[in-house]
């Protein structure tokens, strides 16, 4: 591991001491200057894409915010992210929905519940279904997902029908909807935020769980008593960590939603869109001004993206304090 | 009749402490009859989807096992297994689609690879009516991107990592780190965007080393991270025998803190590439795309295998173009994963072991 450190700094002992300083001067600038360019870096994007939405901004005809169409190289320029932030949104929530509940269960599994020898493995089997490209979910999604949905979705069409949400109004058309996004979008974030969920399960104190098992609590009242209130913090950053990737997915979105400038509560129609599908779709057809305009949604789905990971870290952030007094 | 006190409670005493219990295989029993009971409703109703007869025995498997358990065990015990059979089912739930993804993209690719696929590119083939072409071009728009990533984003993640570790105080640090975790939600198209502005603005054409710049603004925030992680695990003590013998601070950094770390470090930077290799969308705006080989990543369009899967759906749309579309997705998947266990062998193999 340690491969004999002082050897090389034997015989050495000579050196002019302004030499060491202006060294350490160097590196220490470099390293600095790499710490800063992260900043830059940051600042740049910000900068970049403001200053083009600014320019696509000025010239469009309808309201950037209410209106539905999306056609900037129109005679008339008119777009608006209306459609974009609702399927964004929608197709988020489903999948927050859905994983934050299963990912919870899956690291409680991991942490507390499995014999240790299927644990390990298990664990790590997760881990690397993280490195999935979203391009490969993408592919699964479209040609074997969507195909299984049929039944799910004409199911929910006759029993939740009512419900508004789950009408079908277009029967028979391929399960290409913001539903099935919100699933696929599910199974995509489930490695990621089991795997912080699980981190902070491990790290609850044993003392606690002992304490509550001694008392004659049964596994699921220590859970509840002791894992879970100690795990919260961690749970609801990991969720907006997850939060964060499923907002910015661009091309399994893009792959699997067939998608239309409507905005409709129909969850299981075909169409909708979200900021980054729309981006990839249409990115390369538009003419300069229309990559403007895309410039400007994508700076909206920065900016979200920017809060929901920011307040994710300073919820983490807190909660390093508080176990630290913790421990 | 003292005699009678005494005998007659014994009993009612000892059934109190070993209350009846369901048998150990109670769980795997129920969760055959539910599976049963599922397979059998999905096949009376006719349920055509499979996911719903997953479903409607995930159901029964937790309402039976709730009912035996409260009937059997009372409420308290009813609610712990209960909870188990929901976490078993979560993680049913999940091995299902996870287990399914990688089956099936196996099943469909394995089919599309052979020595032509590997080594041809798609010059001169029309895609849309033969099974013709590969994925060659692909392979070295994909190496070259990545490795022009890993050469800008490594050195300065890790120089970010030192900065913070070694040097990081007051409040440039604090911010350092604050945006070293917000980017790394960043989402790739919006670093593809960016890259675009600045590219459009020197009047640069499509080229693999934009679409490299993207791909290291993803890459940066992962190795600082990792590699942060690695130089905290340096025991402090190596850092003052350093000192002690009079080894100037940027020496001590360079030759004994990272070397000791340099295992996981490796590890991070690798899980970094896997990530990065595939990103599609900043490659889709910036790469462009080619169907033919170009070995020059600094000018003219490249190709690379997640554009590549991309293209073949989107464009071609066709059984050809699908199952090239595989072919691709399992080179790529074989591709991420031999990185991962990689890398997480060498972790293994190499980390500090501070704190065991």
């Amino acid at each position: 591991m340690t491969s004999s450190p002082p050897a090389t700094s034997q015989g050495r002992a000579g050196r002019s001491r302004r030499d060491s300083r202006f060294g350490d001067k160097v590196f220490f600038n470099f390293s600095r200057g790499a710490g800063i360019l992260l900043l830059v870096i940051m600042a740049a994007i910000a900068g970049f894409l403001a200053y083009r939405s600014a320019l696509a901004l000025g010239k469009n005809e309808g309201n950037f915010l209410t209106t539905f169409e999306w056609t900037p190289d129109g005679v008339k320029p008119v777009f608006g992210i209306a459609v974009l932030a609702f399927g964004t949104l929608v197709s988020a929530l489903i999948a927050m929905l859905i994983a934050v509940p299963v990912a919870v269960g899956i690291a409680l599994f991991i942490s507390h519940y499995a014999p240790r020898r299927i644990a390990q493995p298990f664990a790590y089997l997760v881990d690397l279904l993280a490195a999935v490209p979203s391009i490969v979910y993408g592919l699964w999604g479209v040609l074997f997902l969507v195909p299984h949905m049929d039944g799910l979705t004409s199911w929910l069409n006759e029993y939740l029908g009512w419900t508004y949400i789950f009408d079908q109004t277009k029967n028979g058309a391929p399960a290409r909807n913001l539903f099935t996004v919100g699933i696929l979008l599910a199974i995509m974030v489930l490695p990621i935020i089991t795997a912080v969920t699980r981190e902070v399960f491990r790290q609850v104190p044993r003392m606690h769980e002992e304490a509550a098992l001694a008392l004659g609590a049964t596994r699921w009242e220590m859970i509840r008593t002791a894992v879970l209130p100690f795990g919260r913090p961690g749970i609801i950053s990991a969720s907006m960590l997850g939060l964060g990737r499923a907002l910015g997915e661009t091309i399994a979105v893009a792959i699997v939603l067939s998608s239309n400038s409507q905005l409709s509560l129909h969850l299981l129609d075909p169409g909708g869109g979200t900021f980054a599908q729309n981006i990839a779709l249409k990115f390369n057809e538009s003419q300069p001004f229309g990559r403007d305009a895309l410039m400007a949604s994508g700076l909206v789905l920065f900016v979200i993206t920017l809060l929901v990971n920011g307040a994710a870290r300073m919820i983490i952030a807190r909660r390093k304090e508080y176990s630290g007094a913790n421990a | 009749m003292s005699a009678a006190t005494t005998t007659a409670p014994a009993p009612l005493l000892r059934r109190d402490l070993t209350t009846a219990r369901l048998p150990r295989w109670a769980p795997a029993g129920v969760a055959v009859l539910a599976i049963a009971l599922g397979c059998a409703i999905g096949a009376g109703a006719g349920l055509a989807s499979h996911i719903q007869w997953g479903l409607i025995a995930a159901l029964l498997f937790l309402t039976i096992s709730y009912g035996l358990a409260a009937k059997v065990e009372g409420r308290r015990q009813a609610k712990d297994r209960f909870a188990t059979s929901v976490v078993w089912v979560a993680f049913i739930l999940a091995v299902v689609p996870l287990g399914a993804l990688t089956f099936y993209t196996v099943q469909q690719g394995i089919g599309a690879i052979n020595g032509d696929f590997l080594t041809h590119s798609m010059k001169g083939v029309v895609a849309s009516t033969t099974a013709d072409g590969g994925i060659y071009h692909a392979i070295i728009g994909t190496l070259e991107q990545v490795l022009l990533a890993t050469l800008i984003a490594a050195p300065i993640g890790l120089l970010t990592a030192v900065y913070l570790v070694e040097y990081g105080r007051g409040r440039l640090a604090k911010a350092v780190t604050f945006f070293v975790d917000v980017m790394t939600g960043v989402p790739s198209i919006v670093a593809g965007l960016f890259i675009f502005s600045i590219w459009t603005m020197f009047k640069q054409g499509y080229s693999g080393f934009s679409g490299s710049l993207a791909l290291a603004i993803l890459m940066i925030p992962v190795v600082v991270r990792s590699a942060e992680e690695m130089l905290k695990l340096v025991p402090n003590e190596l850092r003052e025998a350093s000192y002690a013998l009079g080894v100037p601070k940027w020496k001590t950094i360079v030759r004994i803190v990272i070397p000791t770390a340099i295992g996981g470090i490796t590890t991070g930077v690798m899980l970094a590439v896997a990530r990065i290799t595939g990103e599609t969308a900043p490659v889709l705006m910036l790469v462009f795309g080619s169907d033919v080989i170009n070995n020059n990543p600094f000018s003219d369009p490249q190709q690379s295998l997640p554009l590549y899967i991309w293209q073949q759906y989107t464009v071609v749309n066709n059984e050809y173009g699908y199952d090239r579309a595989w072919g691709a997705a399992l080179v790529l998947i074989a591709f991420v994963m031999g990185l991962n266990l990689v890398a997480r062998g060498i972790a293994r193999w190499r980390s500090p072991k501070a704190g065991h």
